[in-house]
């Protein structure tokens, strides 16, 4: 059994491809695993089997595998294709993806108990596929935090040290991988929700360019920002599921796909690649083994034939408070929506419409929602919006044209994904501001709407552990320009090879038995 | 916060927002706070706008604002008929379904 545990996703779909290992067994194995969960990473598992039958056209048929293209309403649920490359996998999502008849909350008490009438087309994407949903994952509600302590059900552990955040938001697919509860998840990066969280639990985090992948049916944060990517414990397996989640869908008209495809990477240099470290690392505020990590990394590019050049991005450091305006407006005009009418949450009382709707979402959504709800409608306010708004937009295009100039020189930016390792639960949500500086790192990518990668690289004693403290994962962060996925990928394989994270950490790694014994 | 060597203190008051800011907001944002939410979002909301302030002060005269990052003009759909959501199936997940609507409280407590 733990055998099936180990392989990888491209592993075992080759396997079961082949006919070497049973689709039922490795299914089973992993509905078991996910069972066990003791990290709170999940808040739905297939193995509950408690799905809602949605026989919506009544002809007691699941729909024909969800074909990207497809209309999914008046459709039953999509049951996984019997082929295609991921023919027999199970694969976590992150609870922000609606999910026909399994219930859907984005970790929000606002959608508590709510089944969604249709899938998202990621997901979708998946089961055409021929992949299964495993389970739904924790996460901050509505995507907003880094450390997965915003869900209303829950904070999830980190597998390396359960006293320690797994980030966030998409906390719970992070963990889920990393701690042997799935062979791979999906997630949503707004700010960093994949990369940070991939980093501070040892696996591989992608946010492809902003359009590869349809938004339709994942509930809306910052829609100018979000964007789905895939959680996998290696390269290859991200490219994968890029490959197959990737692709221009009717049902959201910002989705254009990445030409060609994506193809499995084999590269194992990096000769005649040139890496740009942004001259502002320098004075960055960075935690010494972080640094020490990132440092050790840029020399094992030049091992490689990379060449380091160095790079500037001079508005990068106003990143966050650019970010923090603009992904709270978005959020307040997206949240407009919970209301108690139409799903989720009613709090009545004999009083007016008025009253329901702020009873309702004064119930219904916690502290960090209303906060950054609070920050948005203030910034698009009257009197304000010009100084606040429109002022991020501006430092938005500085930033773009900084990563523009940046990649006329070189054809990756790398810095480290996150500021420290993976903090303790409770350190930080009494500042949010703290809190916002650990998406410096990764909110400038996300701004630009480029594709960026979180690569494991190597182990640092958390500054605040204490002697004897265990070693915790450092992530490493490749960046490259829009729609340049198949370069990012094959530079991100040659560099993963040459570094051995995996390898190298053995039997510390969580998914061999850490979490799951 | 430091005092610089000609002796002034920071450049410019950060916008902090007070109590009847925070009101008035809550109320655009149909949020109902009690009064420790009050205080709590007064005090968060300053530190944040603090850091945020950066940004005002950048001179940024001309530059085109960025709403959104890829390019795109006149995304259109074929125009051929599709399924769109049954009634039944929209109105499944209402708090109140009431005759093939949603149903509400009245938009005037006394207008009945």
């Amino acid at each position: 059994m733990a055998d099936l545990l180990d392989l990888t996703v491209a592993e075992a779909a080759a396997k079961i491809a082949a006919g070497e290992i049973s689709a039922d067994e490795y299914g089973a194995a992993w509905r078991a695993a996910a069972a066990g969960d003791e990290l709170n990473a999940y808040l739905w598992t297939a193995d509950g089997a408690d799905a809602l039958e949605t026989d919506w056209n009544g002809d007691g048929e699941s729909a024909p595998a969800g074909e990207g293209d497809a209309t999914p309403y008046g459709s039953n649920a999509p049951a996984p294709a019997a082929s295609g490359p991921l023919a027999g996998i199970p694969i976590a999502i992150k609870d922000i993806f609606t999910t026909q008849g399994i219930p859907t909350t984005a970790g929000s008490r606002i959608l508590e108990g709510y089944r969604p009438p249709y899938t998202a087309s990621a997901v979708r994407r998946l089961t055409a596929a021929g992949a299964h949903v495993l389970g739904k994952t924790n996460m901050d509600e509505f995507a907003m935090g880094s450390s997965n302590e915003n869900s209303a059900y829950g904070p999830v552990l980190n597998p390396w040290d359960r006293g320690r955040v797994p980030g966030g938001s998409s906390g719970g697919s992070a963990a889920a991988v990393a701690g042997g509860l799935a062979p791979a998840a999906l997630g949503t990066d707004t700010g960093g929700s994949i990369r940070q969280p991939a980093s501070l639990c040892g696996i591989v985090g992608l946010k492809p360019t902003y359009g590869a992948i349809s938004r339709f049916g994942m509930i809306a944060f910052a829609s100018s920002l979000d964007q789905c990517g895939p959680f996998t414990r290696d390269v290859t397996d991200a490219a994968l599921l890029l490959g197959v989640l990737q692709g221009k869908d009717p049902l959201d008209s910002t989705s254009v796909g990445i030409e060609g495809g994506i193809a499995l990477p084999t590269r194992e240099d990096l000769a005649g690649l040139r890496f740009g470290v942004p001259r502002e690392l320098g004075e960055a505020t960075l935690d010494a083994g972080v640094r020490a990590v990132f440092e050790a990394t840029v020399a094992r590019i030049e091992e490689l034939g990379g060449q380091i050049v160095e790079i500037t991005l001079p508005h990068a450091e106003h990143g966050i408070s650019a970010y923090y305006v603009i992904a709270p407006a978005e959020a307040s005009s997206n949240l407009a929506r919970f209301d108690g009418v139409r799903y989720g949450l009613r709090e009545a009382g004999d009083e007016d419409l008025i009253e329901m709707y702020e009873r309702t979402r004064s119930e219904g959504f916690g502290a960090e929602v209303k906060r950054r709800i609070m920050l948005g409608t203030y910034a698009l306010s009257s009197g304000y919006y010009d100084a606040y708004y429109g002022q991020a937009q501006k430092v938005r295009t500085r930033i773009a044209q900084d990563f523009d100039t940046a990649f006329a020189e070189v054809d990756f930016v790398i810095t480290p994904t996150s500021p420290s390792v993976a903090f303790g639960l409770g350190a930080k949500t009494d500042d949010p501001l703290a809190m916002y500086l650990n998406d410096f790192f990764t909110v400038p990518m996300s701004l630009a709407g480029i594709p960026a990668i979180a690569l494991p690289a190597g182990l640092a004693a958390p500054e605040d552990g204490g002697a004897g403290a265990p070693q915790l994962p450092v992530g490493f962060q490749i960046a490259a320009p829009a729609f340049a996925e198949q370069k990012l990928l094959d530079a991100a394989h040659a560099l993963e090879g040459a570094l051995g994270f995996a390898a190298a950490v053995g039997d510390a790694l969580p998914w061999k038995g850490g979490a799951r014994a | 916060m430091a005092v610089d060597a000609a002796g002034r203190g920071p450049p410019r008051i950060v916008p902090v927002i007070d109590r009847e800011q925070v009101l008035h907001v809550a109320r655009l944002s149909r949020l109902r706070l009690d009064d420790d939410e009050v205080e709590t979002m007064a005090g968060e909301l300053s530190g944040i706008l603090e850091h945020v302030d950066r940004i005002r002060g950048l001179d940024l005269e001309g530059v085109e604002p960025t709403s959104h990052v890829v390019h795109l003009e006149n995304v259109l759909r074929a125009d051929v008929p599709w399924q769109s959501m049954p009634p039944a199936v929209a109105l499944a997940a209402a708090p109140e379904p009431f005759d093939g609507a949603f149903r509400v409280p009245s938009p005037q407590a006394d207008a009945d």
